[in-house]
């Protein structure tokens, strides 16, 4: 991958503790993973970004590299990464999603 | 760009020969799937560590020729 993209995805990462790579925006998703993946965090009211790889391909070949995970929404929170749609969802049922936001100090709608 | 359901099955039996494995074709267009896989290599592993092992047996099919995939592990 290109050191440069490389460094792009990892500010990303290193200036929003909670980031979101999606397709689409939080406002407008264009995919039904990353929609599902934005609303659970709306739901927690989780102050998050969205960086949506539909508008730079660059981000969106290089983000599956960066986390060697093939699959996009991708979620991190505080520089790790949490996982895709079906893990991120399966935390959220099980309660374990709150847990980690917990340990990790960001704020949410208890 | 489509996935038959039963190649699906056959590469992650290849990878995880113990897994019993579940598969649903959602939209009935052998391009959206589900998939649930219980086997005893999970055992320890993290769900990111889980899923990637299911992953890598789709040989780079995943997020290509594959479209969607949602993908539920459990341990045996």
């Amino acid at each position: 991958m290109d050191d440069q993209i490389k460094k792009v995805i990892q500010n990303h990462i290193n200036n929003n503790e909670v980031c979101l790579f999606m397709k689409g925006t939080s406002d407008a998703p264009q995919c039904g993973f990353s929609m599902a993946v934005s609303n659970m965090l709306k739901i927690l009211e989780v102050n998050f970004k969205g960086v949506n790889v539909l508008e730079d391909q660059l981000i969106r070949e290089g983000v599956k590299i960066f986390s060697d995970w093939p699959t996009i929404p991708q979620l991190y929170i505080k520089q790790e990464f949490i996982g895709g749609c079906d893990i991120v969802k399966e935390m959220y049922e099980s309660g374990e999603l709150k847990k980690v936001l917990i340990d990790k100090g960001i704020k949410f709608k208890k | 760009m489509a996935m038959d359901l039963k190649e699906i099955e056959k590469h992650i039996k290849e990878a995880l020969p113990d897994a019993s494995i579940k598969i649903e074709d959602l939209a009935g267009d052998g391009n959206h799937y589900s998939a649930t896989i219980t086997s005893t290599q999970f055992s320890g592993k993290s769900k990111i560590e889980q899923h990637k092992m299911v992953y890598s047996s789709l040989r780079g099919k995943m997020g290509n020729e594959l479209h969607a995939l949602a993908i539920k592990t459990k341990e045996k």
